[in-house]
């Protein structure tokens, strides 16, 4: 590959510390135990900047933050553009002023209007403020989102329209054939200055000490619509401040009423907290009664606040927008993936912001992956540790450990090995595990959450195939043993958009939650299940004559012991209810760890002849930053090695700690639980001496003298091509196969009584990084009891 | 106009306004709500906090029912106006907050949507009132007719500001926006919650002074019911007081029908 080369050239030319002549043959290991962090991390860098091949791939929302984006930049790819595979329909383009290009699925749906004298062809049932961004020109908007419902209060889109004696809400007018628009009369600019008149009248002038300042909508718009004074002499009202909980900070006194907050709560989050108290002048939004907002998607409130009433609590006053680095990047606090962008200032993550993906997160993002940054802060492993003869952990060079690794590996036995991936770990890391375990002979590797007997055999058993983006065209759904708003919010909020819009019917069997929407509880557990299976419960008949049945399985199931018995059960469903059709394939399984689906693409599963008590006999265990695995039934003298970025529960039991990198100090490739392939970006700087997790698989294969192949990510990226070419497509979803019945083997053993458990005791800590941080811990205090 | 002086004005203004409607010290005045709704938040107090019970008494139940009955299955939450009202008079003419939770459960509705409906109409109190909840008049021709003194009156002789209740429990003063009785003002509402839903009564009292304000409140104080109406005894309903000024003979045919006279 001619990308790899290049990047080995750069790095022969790098000088080498010439101190470690020893082993200077070796560029590789040469540039490893070179203690100059820094110098390795921006030659890193550096060669990243000459050589991103995957970076043409990213989608052209580059840099899209919904709090900035909001009118400034029109996407040409906005949300009325055909959803349905071009392919299926006539479709034809319109160009209209500004380049913004609109596809129509149906040519004879359309209506003609005029924007400024240019005409545009625009669907039937759009909005004059749609029209309008058809036509590339921006309205100012303060109330309008495109994924909550109109609401028309704040006047901000006003325009004119020819025979209407006064200006129009944009935002709420339908746009009629031959409607001549004018977005820049003096009729209209004249109402723009007023109405942001109107809502200066009653906001602070405050932005100097507002955290909204420099991503501020009204900012923004009164600086291009609005009046350089006001008339306004009397006294401004205040508002008391709410108070919402540990992560949304308010001010109340600057918000001017949009609702959007309160849209967002109860249409997206569908949590009936918020609400528009008073009226008039003293009109303001509030809760009413004391209460935070318990929602595990709250924080998407302060991205879409268009003013500083709604901010971040954990990030307010630490840094002003304009000074912070982007970097666009992958989710890993759960399996759906979200498009992040994550900023920084020097080697610190200030925040996390959601990145626009209308395939995975449209512009959400959960709680968890929003805050969970100063986790990276805290309780990191800097440097390599060995436990002494004491039983203490104790700073070591990194020669010196890899060496004891090595070690170990040398006396123990192949069948005596075990690794195991962690909840975050990336698909670069995983690959070097298996092949440097695979290199010892060792074939007992998994994947942390996937009990006794993993299988990655067939892609679709694993894999949500009816994809995210998919579930808001089912029409009956059937979650089992899945609680789907703890283990994945942005697929609940997926379902909820079903349910909502296509008065989807969902039902459920285990644990009884509150999903934000109407559900039907069917059963706790596997009795449940075979009834519908049989085809003697009533919910079997709807899912069977649904048009887009989905059925969710929660990964919770692979660590039961009757894991089979339950799959087959819930095959039979599939056959006997024709989930899996010609165009449509509704059986999905919801994964929970980001590094899940990776790991089974890459065959991360034991093989055959590794038996379930495998436990008993370890004697070297390789933990790649798995820290849910229970470790108290390994015997004594396990040699244990912890590579990882936290000091959570393993380092308590590990032998060795090699520290590595988090996800936003690494280059990782991710597989969401649909299966599609993302990457994550350095944000920052790996800190202290810790190291890219996949060059420590690499340090420690060629210490242990079974040196993997590979030098470089790319030539890394290559042999992850060889296993499972769907990794190296980034940004691309690989459709699995379609599902073959056949080649399931029969039913085996028999389904256990106990119910389905909950496979997530609390939302806010479910991997490493959550656990080490602060913000997290008081959510757990502030909504512990409050989420079934 | 220069912008200093228009500040000044609107001072003068703002101060003549509230100090002729309220002789009580500044700073306990700016305690009391200057809209006509109160604080649009909700403050655990004894006897008014989520863990105390509320229901409809059976024969409220019954109404609530029937007002109910009237609305489709799927727009029960229609009917949260008029309950919020039966509940308020239920609840000698206020809404605690456990009431509107009940509310909230018989419309099968999210409570904070009844808080935004029960904050919004300000004729719903969400803090205690006297059993005689008097409300007088602020909107413009009242104000000119000396309404501002009514309410002096009122606040003076019952020893309370501006929608305190009386140690007794039996009397409130709030204000009101134009009750669409102009013709005859100043007047005053009385919301009288004294006989439970059934005996509720909303009377206006008209053409009032200050001295027959104050008599009203001690009739009322008595349990009787002062007539309601104009309280002029010049005066027939909102006709002129002293007789008809105008229409004192059969008004001429307009010219057009008779042509000869033209
Ligand atoms: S708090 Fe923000 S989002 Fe909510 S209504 Fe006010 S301005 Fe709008
Ligand atoms: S955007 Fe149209 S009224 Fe607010
Ligand atoms: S102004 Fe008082 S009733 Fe109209």
């Amino acid at each position: 590959m001619g990308c790899s080369r290049r990047i080995i050239s750069h790095l022969k030319a790098r000088p080498f510390n010439s101190s470690l002549s020893s082993i200077r043959d070796e560029s590789f290991l040469c540039q490893w135990y070179s203690r100059s962090s820094i110098a390795s991390a921006s030659g890193h860098r550096h060669h990243h900047g000459h050589n991103q091949p995957h970076e043409a791939q990213r989608p052209s929302n580059a840099g899209f933050s919904p709090k900035t984006a909001s009118f400034f930049s029109f996407r040409p790819s906005a949300r009325w553009i055909a959803t349905e595979p071009a392919a299926n329909h006539a479709s034809t383009s319109t160009s209209a002023v500004n380049n913004a290009v609109l596809e129509i699925i149906n040519p004879n749906d359309c209506i003609e209007v005029f924007v400024d004298g240019h005409s545009v062809k625009i669907p039937k049932g759009m909005t004059v403020f749609q029209a309008c961004e058809a036509a590339g020109v921006d309205i100012p908007r303060f109330c309008y989102h495109p994924r909550l419902s109109i609401a028309g209060n704040c006047r901000m889109c006003l325009v004119e329209v020819e025979k209407t004696p006064k200006p129009v809400a944009s935002c709420a007018m339908p746009a009629m054939p031959g409607m001549k628009i004018k977005t820049d009369t003096p009729m209209v600019l004249k109402a723009r200055e007023g109405v942001m008149e109107f809502l200066l009248a009653n906001h602070p002038l405050d932005c100097p000490i507002c955290d909204q300042g420099g991503e501020c909508d009204l900012q923004d718009q009164s600086m291009a619509f609005g009046s350089d004074r006001g008339r306004f002499i009397e006294t401004k009202r205040t508002v008391l401040d709410k108070n919402l909980g540990p992560l949304v900070k308010t001010v109340m006194t600057r918000c001017i009423q949009c609702t959007r907050c309160v849209r967002f709560a109860s249409e997206i989050a569908g949590i009936q907290d918020l609400g528009v108290l008073g009226r008039g002048g003293s009109e303001e939004i509030g809760t009413y009664v004391e209460r935070a907002m318990a929602s595990e998607l709250s924080g998407n409130v302060i991205d879409i606040c268009p003013v500083g009433a709604l901010t971040s609590k954990p990030f307010a006053f630490t840094a002003r927008s304009w000074e912070l680095k982007s970097t666009e990047s992958i989710d890993v606090s759960d399996a759906v993936g979200a498009n992040i962008t994550i900023n920084s200032r020097g080697p610190e993550v200030m925040r996390i912001l959601p990145r626009l993906s209308e395939e995975v997160n449209e512009e959400w993002l959960s709680d968890k992956a929003r805050f969970c940054y100063d986790g990276l802060k805290r309780q990191r492993l800097s440097e390599p540790m060995i436990r002494n003869a004491k039983g203490r952990l104790e700073p070591a060079s990194w020669y010196d450990a890899l060496k004891a690794v090595a070690s170990v590996i040398a006396k123990s036995s192949p069948d005596q090995m075990a690794g195991i991936a962690g909840k975050v770990a990336d698909a670069e890391s995983m690959m070097a595990l298996k092949d440097l375990l695979n290199k010892l002979g060792c074939e007992n590797l998994r994947c942390e959450g996937d009990g006794l007997r993993p299988t990655a055999d067939i892609r679709s058993d694993y894999l949500m195939n009816t994809t995210i983006y998919g579930l808001e065209k089912a029409d009956v759904c059937l979650l089992i043993g899945t609680q789907l708003r703890n283990e994945a919010p942005l697929v609940n909020t997926r379902l909820r958009k079903a349910v909502r819009n296509n008065g989807a019917k969902v039902a459920s069997i285990g644990p009884a939650v509150d999903l934000t929407y109407k559900h039907t509880h069917l059963g706790t557990g596997p009795e449940t299940l075979m009834q519908v299976a049989e085809g003697q419960h009533p919910f079997f008949s709807v899912l069977a004559k649904a048009k887009n049945p989905v059925v969710i399985v929660g990964a919770g199931i692979f660590e039961r012991a009757d894991r089979e018995a339950v799959m087959a059960a819930v095959q039979k469903i599939v056959e006997k209810a024709t989930v899996v059709k010609e165009d449509w394939n509704g059986f999905n399984v919801l994964l929970l760890n980001a590094s899940h689906a990776a790991g089974l693409d890459l065959g991360l599963v034991p093989g055959v002849g590794v038996s379930t008590n495998w436990k008993e006999s370890v004697k070297f265990l390789y933990l790649l930053g798995a820290d849910d695995t229970p470790l108290n039934d390994i015997p004594e003298d396990t040699f244990v090695v912890y590579q990882g970025h936290h000091g959570d529960h393993s380092v308590y039991r590990a032998n060795v700690i090699l520290p590595g990198a988090t996800y936003t100090e690494k280059e990782g490739t991710y597989a969401n639980t649909e299966g599609r392939v993302q990457q994550t970006l350095p944000a920052v700087p790996i800190i202290g001496d810790a190291r890219d997790d996949w060059k420590i698989l690499r340090a420690v294969s060629e210490v242990a003298k079974v040196k993997l192949p590979y030098d470089t990510i790319s030539a890394l990226r290559a042999r992850m091509l060889a296993i499972s070419p769907n990794l190296f497509r980034v940004d691309e979803l690989e459709p699995s196969s379609r599902w073959v019945p056949d080649s399931k083997p029969a039913a085996p053993g028999k389904v256990d009584a106990s119910p389905f458990k909950s496979t997530i005791e609390n939302f806010y800590m479910t991997n490493s990084i959550c656990r080490a941080s602060k913000i997290m811990a008081q959510c757990t205090a502030a909504f512990s009891g409050s989420k079934g | 106009m220069h912008a200093g002086r228009r500040l000044a004005q609107a001072f003068a203004i703002a101060r003549r306004c509230t100090s002729s409607a309220s002789s009580y010290p500044q700073e306990k005045r700016s305690l009391t709500r200057w809209y006509s709704t109160a604080l649009n938040l909700h403050k655990d107090s004894p006897d008014n906090n989520p863990n105390v019970p509320w229901d409809f008494t059976p024969a409220n139940m019954a109404t609530a029912k029937e007002i109910m009955s009237h609305y489709p299955a799927n727009y029960q939450q229609s009917a949260v106006i008029p309950l919020l009202d039966l509940a308020q008079q239920q609840h000698g003419g206020w809404l605690p907050i456990s009431a509107m939770n009940k509310i909230a459960e018989v419309l099968g509705m999210a409570p904070i949507r009844v808080y935004e409906v029960a904050t919004f109409y300000s004729m719903f109190n969400r803090t205690k009132v006297g059993k005689y909840h008097l409300l007088v008049c602020g909107t413009t021709p009242c104000r000119l007719r000396g309404s501002c003194d009514i309410e002096e009156a009122l606040l003076k002789h019952l020893g309370v500001e501006r929608n305190e209740v009386t140690k007794d429990g039996l009397f409130s003063v709030g204000e009101m926006e134009c009750m669409g009785c102009c013709v005859n003002a100043p007047m005053i509402v009385v919301a009288d919650y004294t006989k439970g839903a059934e005996g509720y009564t909303y009377n206006y009292y008209e053409d009032l002074t200050p001295k027959r304000v104050i008599e009203l409140v001690e009739i009322l104080r008595r349990g009787e019911a002062p007539p309601p109406g104009t309280q002029n005894p010049n005066r027939f309903n909102s006709a002129p007081a002293g007789g008809q000024k105008t229409l004192l003979c059969e008004p001429k045919p307009p010219p057009c029908r008779d042509l000869d006279a033209c």
